[in-house]
């Protein structure tokens, strides 16, 4: 197959309306099987890639097109493949980071947003979008009381569809809660999958940290929040399900961590772990190099190594393999299966972002809170 | 016998008042939801869609009001469940090996006078399966009712009487969907199908599911695993000579001949039937389909064929 800027390139004489009518004739990046062509048309001495791609240089040169303003970069993207990225274009001593202008396609996360691109064969879930005929659940806020972190936590709570305070629920207690909602719009995702019977209606804390990267990073403070302060705050609200099966951490990041850590130091409290792209840092010898935030997180990460226990029944893993704790996560499967707990392990081509973690909801949950899916016909 | 109407999917598109009609009926109908679980009484829109003219049986109440007077009865059902859970789980267990023995004997290319024979005997290995889950389930409940005699303890009879006298005022019975498993048991404690003797029966989705002779539990694209279409238990066999497939644009891949014909010939001679939102269905006074086959007596249902085609009941 002859790559379209191939073709572009082979022209003799390249007018300017000639480029025009190239970019007017395709879509930005150009994606031709496990090709991807990127574009920028403009002024500058220098263009390049910006990506989180682990393994890839993370600045890739684009080519100018000789005599205009047209620049490219081939690159090789795997099929089913998401790629966030921006633009660095480089004009004599200044250096802009820009979203492609070519590109519509945005992914936004708590920093700004990025371009994406999106691979061959990959597909935006349907479930992420809203469904009209998905009944909706609501979102209402609680403020729990608490000795442990700084004082009272303002915690959402999502009330599935239908919900009825004479039926008990599972709960799922989500880390980084509000940006799941904004970033992986998790309250769609989960309307339309209890809606599509896929979940089973579950009531879902969402929290926020206000010191982050102290409470999530293994810190047993904020293990106790979870386990003594938030969870019978709840029990005594909400009609919940007793038993660990029907009780689940979540967390994406440094709040995988915070989830498997509070399992840990509560084992047997929480049946159910959706940990995505978790910081795992980890060594097997020397300090980590990864930066003081993750000391005390290498240091949980080795105990658990060390001592692999059963601190949970159920538990759902995933991770990019663009991102640089893929070794991280991998290395944890045989871990959390040699413990004795059922481990669900998934990979996507995909980077460290709202967007991946979104993407692998369906099959997180459905794996821990397995819905009616098989029973029910209305 | 009752006169059964089944029909297709009612929440977007609802066809039960016009079914209704279409059958003569001008009177009360009596109505059962207890596929709704705790919403059983959450049936005002049915209701008004029947001109409020029905009267719900309210199945599932009275089955929680018959396990809180009857704990030993309540423990024996409890301990039924779980037995049948353990063999649900135990049948998909075979069924899978079953079911992916088929699948990569279709898949797989070579003489045909070889692979023939193999796919057939699969497919029969299936089917006998399936027939082996249905007798262990059968004996299950046979068992129960040999040992509890629920039909015959106060807390059930008295249900019972009050069902029979609701019965009495009304010409007929719409049962919604919802939980199947649900509905069938709680249809089937307080033996409804042996009460509805004169009555129009109108069934849908899961209603239509319980009232037919096996209920077919079945998805294709669920998020976890293949999708094996698996059998639940006997229903309570109104409606002769079908299986049915409510929500099928949405749970079957219509689009896949192999795994339309799979489940065509798997539950050969009963037909299966694909049933649109709103379609509907009038069986003969034996419950069998034979003359909607004409196209006379359905609208939206749709046939799996055997080569692995979709037919509408129509157009046949």
């Amino acid at each position: 197959m002859t790559l379209a800027i191939s073709s572009l390139l082979a022209e003799a004489d390249l007018q300017p309306s000639r480029i025009d009518a190239f970019l007017a004739g395709h879509s930005a990046p150009i994606v031709e099987g496990r090709t991807v062509t990127f574009l920028f048309r403009g002024e500058a001495d220098a263009v390049f890639l910006q990506h989180w791609i682990f393994g890839l240089p993370s600045a890739q040169p684009f080519t100018r097109v000789q005599g205009s303003d047209l620049w490219y970069l081939t690159q090789e993207i795997p099929v089913r493949s998401r790629v966030e990225y921006k633009l660095e274009v480089q004009r004599g001593d200044v250096s802009r980071l820009i979203r492609d202008p070519l590109n519509s396609q945005l992914a936004h996360d708590p920093f700004g947003a990025n371009s994406v691109c999106l691979g061959a064969e990959y597909r935006v879930p349907d479930w992420v979008s809203p469904n009209p005929e998905a009944r909706p659940g609501k979102l209402e806020k609680v403020r729990v009381a608490s000795t442990t972190l700084d004082g009272a936590q303002e915690v959402q709570i999502y009330l599935p569809a239908r919900y009825r305070a004479s039926r008990r629920y599972p709960l799922l207690i989500v880390h980084d809660g509000a940006d799941y909602l904004h970033f992986s719009v998790l309250k769609t995702v989960l309307d339309n999958l209890i809606h599509r019977l896929e979940v089973a209606p579950l009531i879902v804390a969402l929290t926020q940290s206000r010191q982050r990267l102290r409470d999530y990073a293994a810190h047993g403070e904020h293990s106790r929040f979870l386990a003594e302060e938030l969870l019978p705050a709840l029990e005594a609200r909400y009609p919940l399900q007793k038993g660990a099966a029907s009780r689940g951490l979540m967390g994406a990041s440094f709040g995988g961590v915070a989830a498997l850590a509070a399992a840990t130091h509560y084992p047997g409290r929480f049946g159910r772990l959706l940990l995505q792209s978790g910081s795992f840092a980890f060594t097997d010898i020397g300090p980590s190099r990864r930066g003081p935030a993750f000391e005390p997180v290498v240091a949980f990460v080795n105990g658990f190594r060390e001592a692999p226990a059963r601190v949970s029944e159920r538990v759902f893993l995933s991770c990019g393999v663009y991102e640089s704790l893929i070794y991280e996560n991998r290395s944890l499967v045989p871990i959390l299966q040699s413990s004795g707990m059922d481990v669900r392990y998934v990979e996507s081509f995909d980077g460290h972002n709202w967007e991946s973690w979104r993407d692998r909801l369906r099959e997180g949950l459905s794996f821990l809170y397995p819905g009616p899916l098989w029973m029910v016909y209305e | 016998m009752p006169t059964i109407t089944l029909l297709g999917p009612q929440r977007f598109t609802p066809t039960l008042g016009e079914a209704v009609a279409r059958a003569g009926i001008s009177g009360r109908l009596a109505s059962v939801t207890a596929g709704w679980q705790e919403r059983e009484a959450e049936d005002l829109e049915l209701h008004e869609h029947l001109g409020e003219r029905t009267m719900n049986l309210m199945l599932y109440a009275r089955s929680e009001d018959v396990f809180e007077r009857d704990p030993q009865l309540a423990a024996a059902y409890r301990e039924r469940q779980e037995r049948l859970r353990e063999l649900q789980e135990l049948y998909r267990l075979r069924l899978d090996y079953a079911q992916t023995a088929l699948r990569e004997l279709e898949l797989r290319s070579g003489d045909p006078e070889l692979l023939a024979p193999e796919r057939e005997s699969a497919l029969q290995a299936i089917r006998a399966l399936d027939e082996h889950h249905l007798a262990r389930v059968d004996e299950v409940h046979a068992g129960f009712v040999r040992q509890h005699h629920p039909a015959g303890r106060p807390a059930v009879e008295r249900h019972s009487r009050q069902m029979v006298r609701q019965l009495e005022k009304v010409d007929g019975l719409a049962i919604a969907g919802g939980h199947v498993a649900i509905l069938i048991n709680r249809m089937r404690l307080f033996d409804l199908d042996e009460k509805l003797a004169g009555k129009a029966v109108f069934a849908w989705s899961a209603g239509a599911m319980a009232i037919a002779e096996r209920v077919v539990l079945f998805h294709h694209f669920p998020p976890q695993g293949y999708g094996n279409t698996e059998i639940l238990e006997h229903g309570l066999g109104l409606a002769r000579g079908l299986v049915l497939f409510p929500h099928a644009g949405r749970r079957l891949a219509l689009d896949d001949r192999r795994r339309v014909a799979v489940l065509a010939r798997r539950f050969a001679p009963a037909l299966c039937i694909a049933m649109a939102d709103g379609a509907w269905m009038a069986l003969d006074e034996r419950g069998h389909a034979e003359g909607v086959a004409k196209g006379l007596r359905s609208s939206g249902m749709s046939r799996l064929m055997a080569d692995g085609t979709v037919v509408s009941l129509e157009a046949e």
